[in-house]
C-alpha cells in the first residue's frame, strides 16, 4: 500500500509539470513574436531565433512532450522557417504529428509537411501510409486534409498507391470532397500524365456534376487538356457554350455571385476554353458567336471583375475565327480600356492592343495619342507594356524612333529582368529592320553597353555570326565589317574601364578578324589599343583570352610589339594566358605556320574540327609502346585513388542480370561516377572487351540511381535559377520619367507629341497597313542569316510537333473509326454461318453511335438546373462471382478451343436473354467471346450485338448479328481487340438488340472492363537476347514491390505469381536476381529485371513504349497485393 | 497557375509565405526580399501588376499585389491566370480573413499563422483556385474552429494579449 502511495507521489510532479508546461508553451509563441517585434537589428533576431530553435529542439526530443504541445511547437517552427531559418530537425516530427495525432494535430502536421517539404523530399515516403489511411477515413475533415496534402506535395512514384482511392472520391456524396479529388487528379495529371490516362472519362463525369463547384474545378483540367490538344475536345464546345449561357442567365445559386456578377471566375475559365477551341476553326467558332456577344453585352457594370470578364471576352473574340460584328464591339471595348482613367484597366487595354495589333494594326493607329501618353507615364509597368506594344508594330519606317525610345527606357531602368527581356528585342529589331550600316552598328553598340553582361549569350553570338557569315553580297558585308572596325576603334580610344566584358569580347573578336580591311589604320595602333585593355584590372581573364586570340590574328610584321607582349605575359599566373602567350610567340616568329593555322579569309563552313583528336593516334601508340601508362579519364583516376587509400564504403552498384559473374570490374565503380562517364573512355571499353562477349557494356546505359539516391535526368532538371549578383537598386520612378525625355515647354508639348506619333505610327496607315499586316509580309530583313546545318533546337521542336500531330491523327482515326460503322464488319459477317442483313446493322450501328455521342452532350449540357437523371448501366467487374456454368466454354469454336482463356463471367441478363463473356488470349489480339443464351421457350429474332470501346481497336468480329436464336440455345460472337496504347483499365460498353415479338425491339445494355493485363503476352527470349534488348532500350522505371515470403524461395514464388497473373515469361533466375520479359500483344516489349532487396523486390523495367512500364508495374503491384 | 502567395508588412517582414513550386530555402527568402523591393517602391496610385523579378521566373510570371494598411498581399501567377481575376481573389481572401478574425489585423496573421494557412488552403489548392465563394470558405474554416474550441477552453483570448502588446500596430487592414 505504501508502495502505491509512493509511486503516486513520485509521479505527481511530472503530471503537474506537464500541465503547467502546456500553458507555458502556448505562451511561448507569443513571447517569441513579442521579442521579435521589439528587436532592432538583424543580428539580434538571428540570436533570438537560434535560441528559440535550440529550445524547440530540446522540447521535440523530450519524451514528455504531449501531442498538443507538439502542435504548438510546430507552429513556432513554421514561423522560424518562414523567417528563413533552418528548422529541418522538426520535419520528421511534423510527419509524426500527421501520423499519430488526433484531427487537430493532424491538421497542423499536414500543414507543416506541406510547408516544409517538397515533392522530391525523401521523408515524404513516410507520409504515404498516413495519407492512405486518412483517405479511407470516415471523418470528412481527415479526407479533406489528405486530399489537400496530396495535391500539394506528393512523390511522383507513389501516385499509383493513392490513385484508386482518390478516384473513388470522385463519386463521394460530399461536394467538397469531389471538388478536392478533381483538383488532386489534375495535379497528378500535371506531374505524371500517363498514370491518369485511364480516368479521362471520369473527368467528363466531373464536368457534368450537379454541383457547380465540382464542375468549375474540372474546368482546370479541361483548360489544360484543350491547351495540349484542342482537336480532341471539339465535341465538347456545345457543352461549354451551354454552361456559359446558363451562368450568364443567372441559373447558378446566388451564392456564386460576386458583386452581383454570376460566378465571374467560372466565366473567365470558360471564355479561355472557348477561345482555345475556336482558334482557327470556323465551324467551332460559329457555335460561340452568340454567347460571346451576350457576354460582351452583359458585362457592362462598373466593377473590377466585369472588366476581367470583358478582357477575356475581347481576347476570345480576337482569337477565334473573326466575325466582323463582334470584332467591332471588341475594338470598342479595348478603346474603353485604353482610355480608362483607372490604371489597371489601361494596363489591360495596352495588353489587349499588343495582342490585337497582330491581327489589326489599324487599332493601334486609333489610339496613337494615348499610346504616346503612356510612353511618358509615371508607372514603370505601363511604360514597359507600351514598349512591348511598339515592338509589335515596328517596321522599317519607324524602327529608328522606336528603338530610340526603347534604349532611352533601358538607360533609366534598373530592373535586371526588364533589361534582359527588352534588350533582346532591341537587338532583334535592329537586325531585322536596320536602315543602314552605321545605325545598325551604333545600335548594337548601345545594346552591348547597356545590356552588358546581363545579355543572353545568343545576342553577341548572333551578331558575330551575322558579321562572319555575311549575306549574299561580299561588298556589302565588307562595308558593314569596316564600319564596325572603325566604330570600335573610336570606342576603344575613349574610356574603356566601364565597358562590359561582353562588349569588349565582341570588339576584340571583330578587330582580330577584320582590322586588316581598314587600310588607313596603323596596325600598331590596333595592337596598342588591345594591349592597353590587357593591362586593365577590370578586364576578366576570359576577356583576356579573347583579346589575346585577336592579337594572334592581327600581326604581320609587328613582331617586336608582339614579342614584348608575349614576354610580359609569360610570367602570368594564369596558365591559359601563359599558354596563349607561348603560342603567340611561336606564331609570330613562323609566318608559314601562321598562314597554315590561321588562314586569312577562309570560308567559314569549310572549317572542320576533328573532335576525336585522331591525328594524335600515332603519338599515343608510340607513347604506349614506350611503356607509358594508358590514359585514364579524371573520374577513374580519382576512383582508383580512393580505392588505394581506403576501404570502398560505397554500396555495390545495381548489377545487371546477364553478366552476374563477369561484370564485376565495371561494377566496382560507383554508379555516380559511372553516370558521369557517358562517353566512356577507350580504357574502360577495353576492360569490358576483355571480360568477354557476354559482358554487359554499360556504355550509354542511363543511370537512374546513384549513391545519393535518384539521379535527376538532364531533361527533367529545370535550368538553374540565376542568383543575382547584387540586390536590385532601382531609382525612383519620377527620376526615371524625367530622364527618359526632356520635358518640352507645355505649349509645344502637344505638338511634339503629334510629331512623335506621326513618326511612330508611320507605315501603319490605311494605305500601307495592308502590306504590313502580319509580320510575314514585312519587307525582307536586311541581314539574312544563312541557314545553319545543325539547328538542333528547332529540329527537335519540329520533330516533337510532328510526333504530336501524328498522335493526334492516330487518335482522330480511332475516333472516326469508332463513330463510323465498323469496316471489318461486312467481311466478317459474310463468313459467319448466320444469315445477316448488313444494311440494317450498319444503320443500327450508326444510330447507336450517334446516340452515345448525343448522350455525351446531354450529360454535360444538363449540368445546371435540370433534374435529368443519367441512367448508367451497372458495370460488371471480374470480381462478380461467375454465375454461369463453365460448360459454356464447350461452345467455343473449334479453332479457338485450344487458346488459353479466362473464366466465363456473366455480363448481364434479362428475362429472355443472358449474356456472358470469356476472354481468349491470342498472341496478336485479345478475343472477347460473348455467349448469348436464349432463356425462353420461344425463338428470339434479329439479335444484334454492338460493342464500343474508345481505347481499343477492333480488328475483326464474327457472329454479332443473327436472324434468330432458337429456344434454350446459345450463340457465340467474338471480337478481336487490339490495344495500341496501354491503359490501366479499359471499359467496354455495348448493347444487344433483339425482337421477341415482331416489330417490338428490346435492347439490353451491358458493360465490362478489361485490364492491360489481358493484353500482355509472354516474350520468349534467351538470356543473351534479353541482354542485347535491354541495352537498346531506354525509359527506365524502377520501383520496389512486395516480396512473397511465405514459401521457401521468395524470388521464384513471387515471379511465378506474377507469371500466372500477367502471363510474363521468366527468362532466367540467377541467385537473387531474375529477368522477365513480356510484350503488349505483338507490339512493344517490356523487360523486367528483379532483384531481392531485403524484404522487397526491386524491379527495374524498360520498354520502348514510355508508358508501358508504368502500367505493367501497376498490375504487378495489384497481382502481388491480391496474392 | 499560382506560383506563390506572399504576405509581408511595410517593412518587408514576411507574414505568410506559401510556395506552390519548389524553391530552395535560400531562393524563397530571396524571392520574398526581391518581391518586397519591387512592390514597396511603387506608388499607391499606379497599377497593381508587375512583371516578375529575376527569381520568380522570367517573362512568363507576373506579380499581382494589393496593399492594405500595413500589409502587402502578393500573388505570383503565370500567364494562365487572369490579372483582374486574381486581384479580386486577393480581395476575397482579405475579406474572408476579416470575417474569420473580426477586423483582421497584422497581428492576427502572426498569431494564427496555421489558421490563415488553412483558410488559404480552402481557396487555393496546389496552385489552383479551388473556391471563390466567400461563404463556402468561411463555412469550411469554421468547421475547424469549432473543433478547436470544443477541445480547449484554456485558450486565453488572444485578442486581449495582442492588444496589450501593441495598440498602435493594431490597425484594421480592411475597411469593408
Amino acid at each position: 500500500m505504501s508502495d502505491v502511495v509512493e509511486k503516486t507521489l513520485t509521479a505527481l510532479p511530472g503530471l503537474f509539470e506537464s500541465q503547467t508546461g502546456a500553458a507555458k508553451i502556448t505562451n511561448r509563441l507569443r513571447q517569441l513574436i513579442k521579442s521579435i517585434t521589439e528587436l532592432t537589428s538583424k543580428h539580434e533576431e538571428e540570436n533570438l531565433i537560434k535560441r528559440e530553435l535550440s529550445a524547440i529542439k530540446e522540447q521535440v526530443s523530450s519524451p514528455n512532450t504531449t501531442m498538443k504541445q507538439m502542435r504548438e511547437i510546430m507552429v513556432r517552427a513554421m514561423y522560424c522557417e518562414m523567417l528563413g531559418y533552418d528548422a529541418s530537425f522538426t520535419y520528421i516530427h511534423a510527419i509524426k504529428l500527421a501520423q499519430q495525432g488526433g484531427v487537430l494535430e493532424k491538421r497542423v502536421g499536414y500543414l507543416a509537411v506541406s510547408l516544409f517539404l517538397n515533392e522530391g523530399h525523401e521523408l515524404l515516403l513516410l507520409l504515404v501510409n498516413t495519407v492512405l489511411k486518412d483517405l479511407q477515413s470516415t471523418n470528412l475533415i481527415e479526407v479533406c486534409m489528405a486530399l489537400t496534402v496530396v495535391a500539394q506535395v506528393f512523390p511522383k512514384d507513389m501516385i499509383p498507391a493513392v490513385l484508386p482511392l482518390v478516384e473513388d472520391k470522385l463519386s463521394h456524396p460530399k461536394e467538397i470532397i469531389r471538388r478536392k479529388a478533381v483538383l488532386a487528379l489534375y495535379k497528378f495529371y500535371l506531374i505524371a500524365p500517363n498514370q491518369v490516362q485511364h480516368i479521362h472519362a471520369k473527368f467528363c463525369k466531373a464536368l457534368s456534376d450537379k454541383d457547380p463547384g465540382v464542375m468549375a474545378s474540372s474546368l482546370h483540367i479541361y483548360l489544360q487538356l484543350i491547351r495540349e490538344s484542342p482537336d480532341s475536345y471539339k465535341d465538347l464546345t456545345g457543352s461549354f457554350v451551354t454552361i456559359l449561357k446558363q451562368v450568364l442567365g443567372g441559373k447558378l445559386p446566388v451564392d456564386f455571385n460576386y458583386h452581383s456578377v454570376p460566378a465571374p471566375w467560372l466565366q473567365i475559365q470558360l471564355l479561355r476554353i472557348l477561345s482555345l477551341l475556336g482558334k482557327e476553326d470556323q465551324s467551332t467558332s460559329e457555335l460561340m458567336y452568340e454567347v460571346l456577344d451576350e457576354s460582351l453585352r452583359r458585362a457592362e457594370m462598373n466593377h473590377n471583375i466585369t472588366y476581367a470578364i470583358l478582357y477575356e471576352c475581347v481576347k476570345a473574340v480576337y482569337t477565334i475565327h473573326p466575325k466582323a460584328e463582334l470584332l467591332e464591339k471588341a475594338a470598342r471595348c479595348i478603346g474603353n480600356f485604353v482610355l480608362s482613367p483607372k490604371i489597371n484597366l489601361k494596363y489591360l487595354g495596352l495588353k489587349a492592343l499588343t495582342y490585337v495589333v497582330q491581327h489589326d494594326a489599324k487599332l493601334a493607329l486609333q489610339h496613337q495619342m494615348t499610346i504616346i501618353e503612356c510612353l511618358d507615364h509615371s508607372d514603370f509597368t505601363i511604360k514597359r507594356e507600351t514598349l512591348e506594344l511598339l515592338f509589335r508594330i515596328t517596321n522599317a519606317q519607324n524602327v529608328t524612333v522606336i528603338v530610340e525610345k526603347m534604349l532611352d527606357f533601358l538607360r533609366s531602368c534598373n530592373d535586371e529582368h526588364t533589361i534582359i527581356h527588352l534588350i533582346g528585342k532591341v537587338a532583334e529589331l535592329a537586325e531585322k529592320f536596320a536602315p543602314d550600316n552605321s545605325w545598325f552598328i551604333q545600335t548594337m553598340n548601345d545594346v552591348f553597353s547597356i545590356g552588358g553582361d546581363l545579355l543572353q549569350q545568343d545576342v553577341p553570338n548572333n551578331f558575330l555570326r551575322l558579321l562572319a557569315e555575311g549575306s549574299e553580297s561580299k561588298e556589302e558585308d565588307d562595308q558593314l565589317r569596316l564600319y564596325a572596325v572603325e566604330s570600335y576603334l573610336t570606342v576603344l580610344k575613349g574610356h574603356t574601364s566601364h565597358l562590359p566584358q561582353c562588349f569588349l569580347q565582341v570588339m576584340s573578336w571583330v578587330l582580330g578578324e577584320y582590322a586588316h580591311l581598314q587600310e588607313s589604320v596603323d596596325r600598331r595602333e590596333v595592337i596598342r589599343l588591345l594591349t592597353q585593355l590587357l593591362d586593365q584590372r577590370s578586364v576578366s581573364s576570359e576577356t583576356r583570352v579573347w583579346i589575346l586570340s585577336a592579337l594572334t590574328k592581327i600581326p604581320e610584321g609587328q613582331t617586336d610589339l608582339i614579342l614584348d607582349l608575349a614576354e610580359s605575359l609569360s610570367s602570368s599566373q594564369d596558365t591559359v594566358l601563359r599558354q596563349q602567350a607561348q603560342e603567340l610567340r611561336h606564331l609570330s616568329q613562323d609566318s608559314q605556320l601562321r598562314e597554315w593555322v590561321l588562314p586569312r579569309g577562309a570560308p567559314w563552313d569549310g572549317i572542320e574540327v576533328d573532335s576525336s583528336l585522331s591525328f594524335l593516334d600515332g603519338f599515343v601508340s608510340e607513347a604506349l609502346a614506350a611503356g607509358a601508362a594508358p590514359y585514364k579519364p579524371p573520374h577513374q583516376r580519382q576512383e582508383e585513388l580512393c580505392e588505394d587509400r581506403a576501404l570502398n564504403l560505397e554500396p555495390y552498384s545495381f548489377s545487371l542480370p546477364v553478366s552476374l559473374s563477369s561484370c564485376s570490374i565495371t561494377d566496382r565503380q560507383s554508379p555516380t561516377l559511372l553516370s558521369v562517364s557517358s562517353g566512356l573512355s577507350g580504357n574502360s571499353a577495353e576492360l569490358s572487351q576483355k571480360a568477354g562477349s557476354s559482358t554487359l557494356i554499360l556504355e550509354g546505359v542511363k543511370r537512374v540511381w546513384g549513391k545519393d539516391g535518384y539521379l535527376p535526368q538532364k531533361e527533367a532538371t529545370a535550368p538553374p535559377v540565376d542568383e543575382p549578383s547584387a540586390a536590385v537598386q532601382p531609382a525612383s520612378q519620377q527620376e526615371a520619367a524625367e530622364r527618359i525625355e526632356p520635358r518640352p515647354e507645355p505649349s509645344t508639348q502637344n505638338q511634339d507629341k503629334q510629331q512623335l506619333a506621326s513618326s511612330l505610327f508611320v507605315g501603319l496607315g490605311v494605305g500601307s497597313s495592308v502590306s504590313l499586316l502580319g509580320k510575314s509580309e514585312a519587307p525582307p530583313p536586311r541581314f539574312r542569316k544563312k541557314p545553319r546545318p545543325h539547328e538542333s533546337s528547332s529540329s527537335s521542336g519540329t520533330s516533337k510537333r510532328s510526333s504530336d500531330s501524328s498522335s493526334h491523327s492516330s487518335r482522330n482515326t480511332t475516333d472516326s473509326f469508332l463513330y463510323g460503322s465498323f469496316p471489318e464488319e461486312e467481311p466478317a459477317t459474310s463468313i459467319s454461318t448466320f444469315d445477316h442483313t448488313p444494311k440494317s446493322t450498319t444503320a443500327n450501328g450508326l444510330s447507336q453511335n450517334k446516340d452515345t455521342k448525343e448522350d455525351r452532350h446531354a450529360n454535360t449540357s444538363q449540368i445546371l438546373g435540370g433534374d435529368m437523371v443519367i441512367v448508367r448501366p451497372s458495370t460488371i467487374q471480374d470480381k462478380h462471382p461467375p454465375s454461369v456454368s463453365s460448360d459454356l466454354t464447350a461452345l467455343l469454336p473449334a479453332d479457338l478451343k485450344d487458346l488459353p482463356h479466362s473464366d466465363v463471367i456473366s455480363l448481364t441478363s434479362d428475362p429472355s436473354l443472358s449474356l456472358s463473356s470469356c476472354r481468349l488470349f491470342r498472341d496478336e489480339a485479345l478475343l472477347l467471346v460473348i455467349f448469348i443464351s436464349n432463356c425462353t421457350e420461344t425463338v428470339i429474332k434479329d439479335v444484334a450485338v454492338q460493342l464500343t470501346c474508345e481505347e481499343l481497336k477492333t480488328a475483326s468480329l464474327r457472329g454479332n448479328v443473327m436472324d434468330c436464336l432458337e429456344a434454350r440455345s446459345t450463340s457465340v460472337c467474338h471480337y478481336a481487340l487490339l490495344m495500341d496504347d496501354p491503359h490501366t483499365n479499359v471499359s467496354l460498353t455495348g448493347t444487344v438488340s433483339y425482337q421477341t415479338q415482331p416489330g417490338h425491339t428490346n435492347t439490353l445494355p451491358f458493360s465490362g472492363t478489361l485490364s492491360t493485363a489481358d493484353f500482355i503476352r509472354p516474350l520468349v527470349v534467351t538470356t543473351e537476347e534479353y541482354g542485347k534488348l535491354w541495352l537498346s532500350l531506354s525509359h527506365d522505371v524502377k520501383q520496389n514491390l512486395k516480396l512473397l515470403t511465405d514459401a521457401g524461395d521468395p524470388l521464384r514464388t513471387t515471379l511465378n505469381a506474377l507469371k500466372d497473373a500477367l502471363q510474363l515469361h521468366v527468362v532466367d533466375i540467377i541467385g537473387s536476381e531474375g529477368i522477365v520479359a513480356c510484350r503488349l500483344l505483338s507490339g512493344a516489349p517490356c523487360l523486367l529485371h528483379c532483384r531481392v532487396n531485403g524484404a522487397a523486390l526491386a524491379m527495374w523495367l524498360r520498354s520502348p513504349h514510355p508508358a508501358l512500364p508504368d502500367f505493367i508495374l501497376y498490375h504487378c503491384q495489384r497481382a502481388l497485393a491480391h496474392h | 497557375m499560382i506560383k506563390a502567395i506572399l504576405i509581408f508588412n511595410n517593412h518587408g517582414k514576411p507574414r505568410l509565405s506559401k510556395f506552390y513550386e519548389h524553391y530552395t530555402e535560400d531562393t524563397e527568402q530571396q524571392i520574398i526580399r526581391e518581391t518586397f523591393h519591387l512592390v514597396s517602391k511603387r506608388d499607391e496610385n499606379i497599377c497593381n501588376f508587375l512583371e516578375g523579378g529575376l527569381l520568380i521566373g522570367g517573362s512568363e510570371n507576373k506579380l499581382i499585389y494589393r496593399h492594405y494598411a500595413t500589409l502587402y498581399f502578393v500573388f505570383c501567377v503565370d500567364s494562365s491566370e487572369s490579372e483582374l481575376g486574381i486581384l479580386d481573389l486577393i480581395q476575397v481572401f482579405v475579406e474572408t480573413l476579416d470575417k474569420c478574425f473580426e477586423n483582421v489585423c497584422e497581428l492576427d496573421l502572426i498569431f494564427h499563422m496555421d489558421k490563415v494557412h488553412n483558410i488559404l488552403a480552402e481557396m487555393v489548392m496546389g496552385g489552383m483556385v479551388l473556391e471563390t465563394n466567400m461563404s463556402e470558405i468561411i463555412t469550411q474554416a469554421e468547421a475547424h474552429n469549432k473543433m478547436e474550441k470544443s477541445e480547449s477552453e484554456e485558450q486565453v483570448s488572444v485578442g486581449f494579449l495582442a492588444s496589450a502588446l501593441d495598440r498602435k500596430q493594431r490597425r484594421c487592414i480592411v475597411s469593408v
